[in-house]
């Protein structure tokens, strides 16, 4: 069978066995992101000391891309800035769909081979919407307009269809 | 069809040697050969309905119903046998009860936006559980419109229609019209449509049936089931995209307003008003897909050369094979058990999302559907997510379904 580059034992592992899976009881900030082509949900809640993420839990349901995503997210998202992981997100996403730039983007360049795959690009960039939802008002000077500045969310794909 | 005593033995080997006759089928996707198992979303084109279309635009193409010229008459005169073609594969009396439209879904908006008309303030649409969203959403549009009540029938974990409960949602007589899946596109379950319709009617309802999957696979009766309406579109019986067909009883098309305005439709029009075309034109406003329209008609020719006793064979016994080769796959569960059942079969394999299990059958060339196909609603009531959908076609095999088991088994030790 061929299993494709996607689907390495590093993003099934973490999918298995996520790291940062749960709920923070402490949140101060909370987002979500839902795919309503296929109903998955990532749900992330944030501690934050200043500008600067101290705890990060998600709660995924979704697929292995999605759920790996989320985790992974959730790794490098501890002790960085809001503007830090703006930046990051945006990386992530022209990566996402160029298929490169993955050194830029540390243990996230496993989902490089996205790019051939234009239908599940969502599903990686989904705990990132749900990201930049919790940071809305973090980042300073653009209180709302995060959102739309960040690549990882903006275009998201159509790939999965809804005929038939 | 092949009459050889091995071919009659085997109807799924029947049907292979048409495979010759659908050029995608020797494409490669990632390097393996197509495996084509999503016929329910899109069927593939034989090389006579692309024929018959390339035909019409470089020899025989001009609009129709307008030119006074040789070139419009023929091509109207190939536009209106298709009509009648349409009127002998569902078996309706008149070809004048044949309005084509872009697929199955206008014409169900077209059904209720005019017949939806004459439905009054405190009557009742009736629907079912397994509805594709073509047959739920515009009547909710017509429901929040008109003030009419939308009833859902509910099913049975089996994934067939609660005939009981369906009585009970008929039983105070205000109940308008029943509209149902003829088969439905998530549990292949073939509905018993002259039953209800036998129920709808002793209620004072009529019945619209959506065919959109039902008319690929088996010989469609509009009489004989006692629909009064029937629905289903082009490009799901190897034909093109773009044209679909209602079929409704005369006195009812007669009755209904149209449902768009322009040109074709009229008789006269003056600044003051206008008057409408009688059926089926009043309901074919603008210039109509007339290419579309040929290569429909060049679609039921190919469909009925084969004949429905070897299609029908041929899927009953290749659905057998691939609910007998999933079964074997561990942690494999086929969705709903309906005892008559079409060659669509949606299933889920442990915890492993059936996204993940799409992208991973494509890396090996099979594709199949993911998602909640278009339903919801129906997704809700069977407590999942999405599933994961295989489904057949006339040129689909034995070996093919055995590719898709195999490959799902290596799927699932990946994961498990």
């Amino acid at each position: 069978m061929e299993r494709d580059t996607l689907y390495q034992r590093q993003v099934i592992d973490r999918a298995r066995t996520p790291a940062h899976a749960g709920s923070l009881d402490d949140a101060t900030h909370v987002g979500e992101g839902t795919n309503p082509m296929c109903g998955d949900r990532v749900r992330v809640g944030l501690s934050m000391t200043g500008d600067r993420v101290t705890a990060i839990r998600h709660e995924t349901r979704g697929c292995a891309i999605c759920i790996a995503s989320a985790d992974m997210m959730a790794g490098l998202a501890g002790g960085r800035s809001a503007l830090e992981l703006d930046t990051l997100g945006r990386l992530f996403g022209e990566m996402l769909r160029t298929g490169e730039g993955a050194e830029q983007v540390g243990e996230l360049e496993v989902f490089a081979p996205l790019h051939r795959h234009r239908s599940r690009i969502r599903c990686a960039t989904l705990p990132w919407t749900a990201l930049t939802e919790a940071l809305v008002g973090a980042v300073d000077g653009t209180p709302d307009g995060s959102k739309d500045r960040r690549g990882v969310d903006a275009s998201a794909t159509r790939g999965d269809g809804r005929h038939g | 069809m092949d009459l050889s005593p091995a071919a009659m033995a085997d109807p799924i080997d029947a049907l292979r040697h048409l495979r010759a006759d659908f050029p995608i089928l020797n494409e490669k996707v990632h390097g393996k050969p197509l495996v084509f198992l999503d016929s329910a979303a899109s069927a593939q084109k034989p090389v006579q309905v692309i024929d018959a279309m390339s035909r019409t635009m470089r020899t025989q193409y001009a609009n129709v119903h307008r030119g006074l010229h040789w070139m419009s008459e023929r091509t109207t005169d190939a536009c209106e046998g298709v009509r009648d073609q349409v009127a002998g594969l569902i078996g309706a009396p008149s070809r004048e009860e044949i309005v084509f439209t872009r697929n199955s879904t206008e014409a169900i908006n077209l059904v209720a936006h005019s017949f939806g008309s004459l439905i009054r303030p405190g009557q009742a649409v009736v629907i079912s559980e397994m509805e594709h969203h073509a047959n739920l959403v515009p009547w909710q549009m017509l429901r929040d419109r008109a003030g009419i009540e939308l009833r859902v029938a509910p099913i049975t974990d089996a994934g067939e229609l609660e005939l009981d409960a369906l009585e009970r949602l008929l039983s105070d007589g205000k109940v308008a019209l029943v509209a149902v899946t003829h088969m439905s596109n998530v549990l292949g379950t073939v509905t018993p449509a002259r039953q209800i319709a036998d129920m709808a009617h002793a209620a004072g309802a009529r019945v619209l049936f959506d065919g959109s999957q039902m008319v690929v696979h088996r010989r469609v009766d509009v009489r004989e089931i006692g629909a009064d309406f029937y629905v289903f579109t082009g490009h799901k019986l190897y034909g093109p995209t773009g044209i679909g067909v209602l079929w409704g009883r005369r006195e009812l098309l007669d009755a209904m307003p149209p449902f768009l305005g322009g040109g074709e439709m009229i008789s006269t029009v003056r600044f003051e008003g206008a008057t409408w075309a009688t059926v089926p034109h009043k309901f074919e406003a603008g210039t109509p897909a007339i290419v579309e329209t040929i290569g429909l008609g060049a679609a039921i020719s190919y469909i009925e050369s084969i004949g429905f006793d070897a299609i029908a064979a041929h899927e009953a016994a290749l659905t057998d094979h691939a609910l007998r080769r999933l079964a074997e796959v561990p942690g494999l569960r086929v969705i709903g058990a309906p005892a008559d059942r079409g060659g669509v079969i949606s299933f889920t394999m442990d915890d492993v999302h059936p996204h993940d299990i799409a992208t991973l059958l494509d890396r090996n060339g099979i594709a199949i559907r993911a998602g909640h196909h278009c339903a919801e609603p129906l997704m809700r009531r069977l407590g999942v997510n999405a599933t994961a959908r295989a489904s057949f076609g006339l040129y689909t095999t034995r070996e093919e379904v055995d590719t898709l088991a195999t490959t799902l088994e290596q799927i699932r030790s990946l994961f498990v």
